[in-house]
């Protein structure tokens, strides 16, 4: 079994070289790197099931002189399904990407653009892996690196440039957390092993412990992109080649999650309980913040973007019930709040691993992002709209596909908090889960704008008239994904089970499966409720089918006449005349705009007289608070900052000689100082 | 056997009564207007009509529109399976509970809003718009006043929560759960469309939102929408019965039980029916920038109720 990990990280190397052998063959190379990674993921999908059917775990050590302890590799069904998430989404991305990335050829070094793909994958598999804290940041680097390469793979563009530097410096802004909080372990223990971490778990003073706990959140957060660390990821995720988007979105703020959870539930034994509000406020904000900001974007990627901060709110609002339920002692309901957080971030890789295949699609089909610009598309590219509009369906938590699933599942976490223990305590739970919902409702608000404006209706420009539905390879790579949202929604109790073994992997509490699910049933461990979302998909179909068919029956074939839309009397109805995305979120905008602070101008210019307008101009704008009110001042600090070191660099070789000799000095007598 | 048989006669029951509540609530409104109004008969021979006339289909239309009314009539009928009517079973109340129910519904506003942009006009982007901003808002307050009840009741699913309110003593029940009450008749208003929050008669483009969502479709689509949108009315106004005045509902499957209840369901949904068209005829529409405001007073209501019952301390 670890033999197809083995084969998964060689075909992986293999694969990143491989497209160099054909560096002047677009489609050789291309057929290379991305037929080696679809065998890679295939590989890893086998290998981590193995250890999530089976249990058994794996591990592999690696003698020799090592500068910071041994180089331990392992998988226990924790990582394993992280495993599986990675794999089954690069499965995905690189069948898609064989198609995709036609559209560089001869224009871009396919051959890089393999090797830094193929970098990123293997960097993620090792961080979900290792089991050294020193290592794990050099896999942390490695991963954040490549990305980066990826998100300026076009940097002829100016914006992927920039995105790509804010990318920069954020990341290693959380990596720098990341490391404090890895430093302040290892000083206390002595040791980079995470066995040593767990081992020591408990033993730290509680101000030591709350100092690494929240280095750790900022850190990872950073990452994963909650508000207000998230500034970077909506501009970032959408600069990348899509099928890399899907794997940012999808699984790299994924493996922030990871990180996350084995401080929490692992390294710092003990959480007092104030933690699990703090992360609880986290991430309502990042849930309502993050799906209102998509709201209002006209950029399908940016958009995507956006949610996924969303989606990472809803994941944390699991982890924080888990926390909270761990420090009031109750077992059972840590583990399911963790298995719903758990369940969240298999679906959202899904879910938006699709969307951003779609988005990719789309922009190959009509070379424009801009869902101001489509309309139509559901008839030039059916396949892709039915894939796209299966993922929308998903991320709005609509029964019968997996969104609502794991979601139900984080409702019912919340409301555990209220009903089941500490009445009174949690007053805020139930609030949260109807903020839930709320959110819940605006993403179907967001994906109806996406999904109607962009694929129904008119075409609004010549791209979207002259699209072309997509290769063979994107339309399965999107069609496995779309499978994947139907298979986790339809086999819920089985999934649940499997995430059972995984999150008693990481808690080491034993939770009953028996209380949590029943033949088709999830069952909510106060047993206030169940849900079988099987039964529920086959009622809906029934209810389908039957409308149709008794209609059918009864009344015969319907008798239909196309004609055009209904245009008041007034014929030349126009594609112009229909709604804009701008237009369709403008209620919102008005009604948050307490958030938004929109600001619009209007400038017309006319020959003398209102009536004999030459030209108009329109501008609308939100603001996004953060980014004004925190990041905008912090990069003013920084450049006051840097204006006043300018004046001792001069620019003479002798000056920072003397510089350096200066401090070799200060260090000595601060040392002798010291020692004597 | 005659437990599912029951269920599946309220099932029933409750669709071919839908039509009748509304035409209940338009004769009110012509009685207030000094008009006759339709007779019962006439709303059922409007909908017999409108399934048997040819449709005229725009031709910007996609698959999305064509499976609309089927989907939308579907998760209707699915969400309207959940809920018990004469008896404290329904048919498929197995199946979820009250977050089921609400998303269940969603499917439908789902692919409503998405046929209303497949014809390319303008209304069907502002119908689609309006109702979706409108519905994002109302939906904390309805699950949330769910949840309060479903507090109470230590139960999350409709049959459960129909149960315990059945049991508990009035004083009680109403002393927690007016305030509930509030907040799910406004978004009742709501969601089936009434004023003050929409207007179900007008097609003025500056008042309407259902309407103009399907101002594209005819014949039997249009029956197909109008028909479920009546029974998700009346599924609403089922749900304040049941949870705020239970009394009388059946416990068991035994016939002079069944027929009180049935007596009883009749006259609550019609006092509720009443309630709602009091409110229409008494109201003028709001702005549609007012109704934000109305849906955010559902929602306090509901926070209101819930913290209310944890003052009270009812949760030993």
């Amino acid at each position: 079994m670890a033999l197809f990990f083995y084969a998964q990280i060689l075909l992986h190397v293999l694969g990143g070289i491989a497209g160099f052998l054909f560096e002047q063959h677009g489609e050789k190379a291309n057929r290379a790197t991305h037929g080696l990674a679809v065998l890679a993921g295939a590989a890893g999908v086998l290998f981590s099931l193995g250890i999530l059917l089976t249990g058994k775990s794996w591990a592999l050590e690696l003698q020799g002189s090592f500068p910071v302890g041994v180089l331990r590799f392992a998988a226990n069904p924790f990582s394993a399904f992280f495993l599986l998430i990675i794999s089954f989404l690069s499965l995905a991305a690189s069948i898609f990407a064989i198609g995709y990335t036609r559209e560089f050829q001869g224009r871009k070094n396919i051959a890089l653009l393999g090797f830094f793909y193929h970098f990123f994958i293997l960097a993620m598999l090792f961080v979900v892996t290792v089991q050294n804290a020193f290592y794990f940041l050099f896999f942390w680097e490695l991963m954040s690196l490549a990305s980066y390469f990826l998100v300026i793979f076009e940097h002829e563009r100016p914006e992927a440039r920039s995105a790509g530097t804010l990318y920069l410096i954020m990341t290693h802004v959380g990596t720098a957390f990341i490391t404090a909080a890895f430093l302040l372990l290892f000083i206390h223990t002595g040791s980079f092993s995470f066995d040593a971490f767990r081992a020591a778990a408990g033993t730290f003073s509680p101000v030591l412990k709350n100092v690494i706990f929240f280095a750790a959140f900022i850190g990872f957060g950073t990452k994963a992109g909650v508000i207000p660390l998230h500034i970077w990821l909506p501009q970032a995720h959408p600069q990348a080649p899509s099928h890399v988007s899907a794997l940012m979105s999808g699984v790299m703020i994924k493996t922030a999650v990871y990180g996350l959870l084995l401080f929490l539930f692992n390294f710092l034994g003990e959480a007092p309980g104030w933690w699990g509000h703090v992360i609880l406020a986290v991430a309502i904000l990042s849930t309502l913040l993050g799906i209102l900001y998509a709201l209002m974007e006209n950029d399908l990627k940016r958009l995507l973007a956006f949610s996924s901060i969303e989606n990472i709110g809803i994941i944390l609002l699991g982890v924080g019930m888990a926390l909270v339920f761990k420090t009031l002692h109750q077992p059972l309901y840590a583990g399911f709040a963790l298995i719903a957080a758990l369940y969240h971030v298999i679906n959202h890789a899904v879910f938006k691993g699709l969307l951003f295949l779609g988005a990719g699609s789309v922009l190959s089909g009509t070379h424009t992002r801009n869902i101001e610009h489509l309309g139509g598309l559901i008839r030039k590219m059916p396949w892709t709209a039915a894939y796209f509009l299966t993922g929308a369906m998903a991320i709005s938590a609509l029964p019968p596909l997996n969104g609502f699933v794991s979601e139900w599942l984080i409702f019912i976490a919340l409301l555990l908090g209220f009903e089941g223990v500490g009445v009174g305590r949690h007053f805020f739970s139930p609030i949260l889960a109807s903020l839930l919902g709320l959110a819940g409702a605006l993403a179907a608000t967001c994906f109806v704008k996406a999904f109607g404006i962009a694929f129904l209706g008119k075409a609004r420009s010549r791209h979207a008239a002259e699209a072309h539905e997509v290769s063979g390879s994107m339309k399965s790579g999107m069609g496995i994904l779309a499978v994947g949202c139907l298979g986790l929604s339809l086999a819920a109790p089985w999934v649940l089970k499997v995430l059972g073994t995984v999150s008693q992997a990481l808690s080491g509490a034993d939770i009953p499966m028996g209380a949590l699910t029943q033949k088709l049933f999830l069952i909510s461990p106060s047993e206030s409720s169940r849900f079988s979302p099987f039964l529920i998909a086959m009622i809906l179909l029934g209810f389908l089918a039957g409308t149709a068919v008794l209609l059918r029956m009864v009344l015969g074939k319907k008798l239909v006449r196309v004609g055009p839309s209904w245009d008041c009397g007034m014929p030349g109805l126009e594609p112009r005349m229909q709604y804009t995305s701008t237009g369709y979120s403008k209620p919102l905008r008005r009604i948050f705009s307490f958030l938004y602070q929109p600001t619009r101008r209007v400038e017309l210019e006319d020959e003398g007289h209102e009536m004999l307008r030459t030209a108009q101009r329109f501008e609308s704008k939100i603001t996004h608070p953060v980014d004004e009110w925190v990041y905008r001042p912090l990069a003013n600090l920084v450049a006051v900052f840097s204006r006043k070191a300018k004046r001792i660099q001069t620019g003479h070789i002798q000056l920072y000689l003397s510089y350096i000799f200066i401090t070799l000095i200060l260090l000595l007598l601060f040392l002798g100082g010291r020692s004597s | 056997m005659t437990t599912l048989l029951l269920s599946l006669f309220q099932f029933l029951l409750l669709i071919v009564l839908a039509p009748a509540v509304n035409w209940f609530i338009r004769k009110m409104k012509a009685a207030s207007q000094n008009r006759v109004g339709p007779g019962l008969g006439q709303v059922y021979s409007d909908l017999w009509k409108l399934f048997r006339k040819d449709m005229v289909i725009s031709e910007t239309a996609s698959w999305i529109f064509h499976a609309m009314p089927f989907v939308f009539f579907a998760g209707v009928l699915a969400a309207a399976s959940m809920v018990p009517v004469l008896w404290a079973h329904s048919l498929f109340g197995f199946v979820g509970d009250v977050i089921l129910f609400v998303y269940l519904l969603a499917v439908g506003r789902f692919f409503m809003a998405l046929a209303a942009l497949d014809t390319g006009t303008t209304f069907g982007g502002m119908g689609s718009s309006r109702e979706m901003t409108l519905s994002s808002l109302a939906e904390p307050a309805l699950l949330l006043s769910f949840f309060a009840l479903g507090f109470h009741a230590r139960v999350l699913s409709l049959e459960g929560i129909t149960v315990h309110f059945s049991a508990v003593s009035p004083m009680q029940v109403l002393f927690f759960t007016s305030l509930a009450f509030g907040a799910l008749l406004i978004v009742t208003l709501a969601e089936s469309g009434r004023i003050p929050v929409d207007n179900p008669s007008t097609h003025l483009e500056l008042t309407m939102i259902h309407e103009a969502m399907i101002l594209e479709y005819s014949g039997r689509h249009l029956a197909l929408i109008e028909w479920g949108h009546q029974i998700k009315q009346l599924v609403f106004l089922t749900l304040l019965a049941d949870f705020f005045f239970p009394w009388g509902i059946a416990g068991s499957g035994n016939l002079p039980a069944l027929g009180l209840s049935l007596a009883l369901y009749l006259i609550k949904v019609f006092s509720l029916a009443f309630v709602i068209g009091w409110i229409e005829i008494h109201s003028a529409k709001l702005r549609l920038f007012r109704a934000p405001d109305l849906l955010a007073v559902a929602f306090v209501l509901a926070i209101l109720s819930l913290l209310g019952q944890l003052i009270i301390g009812s949760g030993a």
